[in-house]
């Protein structure tokens, strides 16, 4: 008991040292599973709560790879763009070719998304055009070429087979999309803490200092972006599966992207802040959403409450955590 | 050649001065903007058109007024290192509130209205960007929620009326030069002299260059932000009331639908503007609206499917940016 009254300043300091500019976001993603909890006490039956994370899958998949492009430095605003593109695009291919494996068409779409991203990175790097503008762009020119090409209106369906990945359950209780969310996550938190993770964030803190260190700072930014658009491709995929065709499918989806993010403590600008925070503001955000559906919040108000949250808890976040660096110097930039 | 590399080092600066003046960005958007056109010109002659019909020079001029009163207000924050995200639902809103409030009282009264909402907003954006120190790009992303959860319960449609005195801004003309041009050139005007004229102009330039340095020399940064975004919030506010004008009514998508947020920042990144701030200026700013309303204009008069021109628009703004980077001896 003596110990836990008295806490020593040590474990103090690891605790914050380990949930480092996260330490905001996992309060709010605390309070808002407690509210469930409150609101709806089935919530955590196993069920429900698999289909939860289910529902908050993309934005988790699709904030884990914004979190890399915004930890080095830019910005991907083209990811809502390849999750519409994505979702018609396979609609597109089984139109073509209707006996096509599930995998073919979704490594296809995976494809898509990497030479998306390429193209986003190159774009960046080697012409110099800043991420926000190379995105922008992107975002236009995807969308613009998936209305032309299917005359403004998707159609076609998208098969069983296909769909099975974004709304179907493994051994009948283990969603599919939890799977592939739980595999996004752990890849990224295994990135991150490997040599290109660091290098990533070295290159979002400064980018001069890590290319004097030796990082080749194109090419780390480069990937990047690949990953981005890979995790797009990912979550369209689950999207699809999810919601089928539609053209408003990823509408909307960078700017919940980089809310998640930034509302993981992440530092637009790079450099600081952890992916696994990152994806715990996308959990956040999702259960904001179910909250105010469960409190009978009306859908049009939804996006006041959502706004004004989002500005307090960064508000919030931008405050302590200059406390808490104040307090213990620079340990900023903790990967993972 | 040789005396000048001996020259002392004030006189070695006269030339290089000279240069950057002929290489200011704004110069080199007009040249663009000039190509543009003739190319337009030539490519819709050869189509069989007019390009400088009449008719179609003010369907030019008038789409320039929404996008350049918006662009010229996103230029002053852009320039002071901030940004904003809720011009689009600012104009639904602002539509919405001119149109009613004309309906039951005077249209000076919906003029003042809108201001005062525009002002409101905009003191919003910047205490939160300065005083919460919320990231510009979160804050008034959130700021446009907030909007969009407003308009979004309280309308479902267009609302109000505009009184048919009122949208003589929107429809009369002076041959070919529509009324509302006078409008954006005030406007721009105004802009254009306080960002280079005034000592809060420096300010903001000092601002969005280095802020650090800019507070350490004694600039009061955090209320340039506030002021420059209440500026923004002005201009887009007079953006509202212009479609208000055209519209003859509020309608709740007037703003988002033609996505004046994403829209005006390309325009404002296409007029040779930093997107980090502390470099570029409104006259930059114009040349880019004139640009991306010329060519909708020429896709429109080859009636070029409406979707390819969003694919055309996004390849024309990535290589005008990357031109300037090429130029530009930093990259911003």
């Amino acid at each position: 008991m003596t110990t836990t009254t008295a806490p020593t300043p040590a474990p103090y300091k690891r605790l914050t040292a380990a949930l480092g500019t996260g330490i905001p976001v996992y309060a709010l993603l605390v309070v808002l599973l407690v509210a469930l909890a409150v609101t709806d006490p089935s919530f955590y039956e196993l069920d429900r709560f698999l289909a939860f994370v289910k529902r908050a899958a993309p934005l988790v998949i699709l904030a884990a790879g914004q979190y890399l492009v915004i930890v080095s430095g830019e910005f991907d605003l083209s990811v809502g763009a390849i999750v519409t593109a994505g979702v018609v695009v396979a609609a597109e291919l089984y139109g073509s070719f209707a006996d096509a494996h599930w995998l073919v068409i979704s490594l296809a779409l995976v494809l898509g998304g990497a030479i998306v991203g390429l193209a986003n990175g190159l774009i960046t790097t080697a012409l110099r055009v800043p991420s926000f503008i190379t995105t922008l762009g992107m975002m236009l020119i995807l969308e613009g070429a998936v209305f032309y090409w299917t005359g403004g209106s998707p159609k076609g369906v998208l098969p069983e087979d296909f769909r099975a990945l974004g709304r179907n359950s493994a051994f009948g209780w283990l969603p599919w999309a939890v799977l592939v969310c739980l595999a996004v996550g752990a890849f990224a938190v295994w990135l991150m803490r490997r040599d290109f993770g660091r290098t990533l964030i070295a290159t979002g803190d400064s980018e001069r200092t890590a290319a004097l260190s030796g990082v080749r700072v194109h090419r780390v930014r480069v990937l990047a972006f690949v990953l981005s658009g890979v995790a797009a491709a990912l979550a369209a995929i689950l999207v699809g599966g999810f919601s089928g065709v539609s053209a408003q499918a990823g509408r909307g989806l960078e700017f919940e992207a980089i809310t998640a993010v930034v509302l993981g403590g992440v530092v637009l600008g790079g450099g600081r802040g952890s992916v696994i925070a990152a994806m715990a503001g996308a959990f956040s955000l999702q259960a904001l959403f179910t909250l105010l559906n469960l409190q009978g919040v009306s859908g049009a108000l939804e996006s006041t409450v959502q706004g004004v949250i989002v500005i307090a808890a960064v508000g919030l976040g931008a405050a302590n955590w200059s406390r808490i660096r104040r307090r213990s110097h620079s340990s900023g930039g903790t990967p993972s | 050649m040789t005396p000048t590399a001996l020259a002392p080092p004030v006189r070695a600066t006269e030339p290089v001065r000279r240069r950057s003046k002929l290489t200011d960005p704004a110069v080199g958007v007009w040249l663009a903007a000039a190509v543009v056109i003739v190319l337009g010109w030539l490519i819709v002659t050869i189509d069989g058109g007019s390009f400088f019909a009449r008719a179609n020079l003010t369907t030019i001029l008038s789409n320039c007024v929404a996008l350049g009163l918006v662009a010229v207000g996103q230029s002053a924050v852009i320039l002071t290192g901030s940004l904003d995200l809720s011009v689009a639902y600012l104009i639904s809103l602002g539509t919405l509130v001119a149109a009613e409030t004309m309906q039951d009282g005077s249209v000076i009264t919906g003029i003042l209205a809108v201001l005062a909402l525009s002002v409101a907003v905009g003191l919003a954006n910047g205490l939160i960007v300065t005083g919460l120190k919320v990231n510009a790009f979160i804050a008034t992303l959130g700021t446009a929620f907030i909007l969009r959860g407003y308009i979004e319960d309280n309308y479902t449609g267009p609302a109000g009326q505009v009184p048919a005195s009122f949208r003589h801004l929107g429809y009369d003309r002076i041959g070919p030069i529509p009324v509302s041009i006078f409008l954006l050139a005030a406007v721009a005007a105004a802009a254009w002299f306080l960002t280079k004229r005034t000592r809060l102009g420096h300010h903001m330039y000092a601002t969005g260059g280095d802020e650090h340095a800019a507070r350490l020399s004694g600039v009061r940064t955090r209320r340039t932000v506030i002021i420059a975004h209440i500026i923004c919030s002005l201009c887009v506010g007079a953006a509202a009331l212009f479609l208000a004008s055209r519209l003859g009514a509020g309608a709740p998508w007037a703003g988002t639908e033609a996505r004046y947020d994403l829209e005006s920042i390309a325009a404002v990144v296409l007029g040779g503007t930093a997107l980090a701030g502390g470099r570029g200026g409104v006259a930059g700013t114009l040349g880019g609206v004139l640009i991306l309303a010329v060519l909708d204009s020429v896709f429109n008069q080859l009636s070029v499917d409406p979707f390819f021109k969003n694919v055309v628009r996004g390849v024309v703004i990535i290589a005008a940016v990357a031109l300037y980077a090429r130029r530009g001896r930093r990259s911003a």
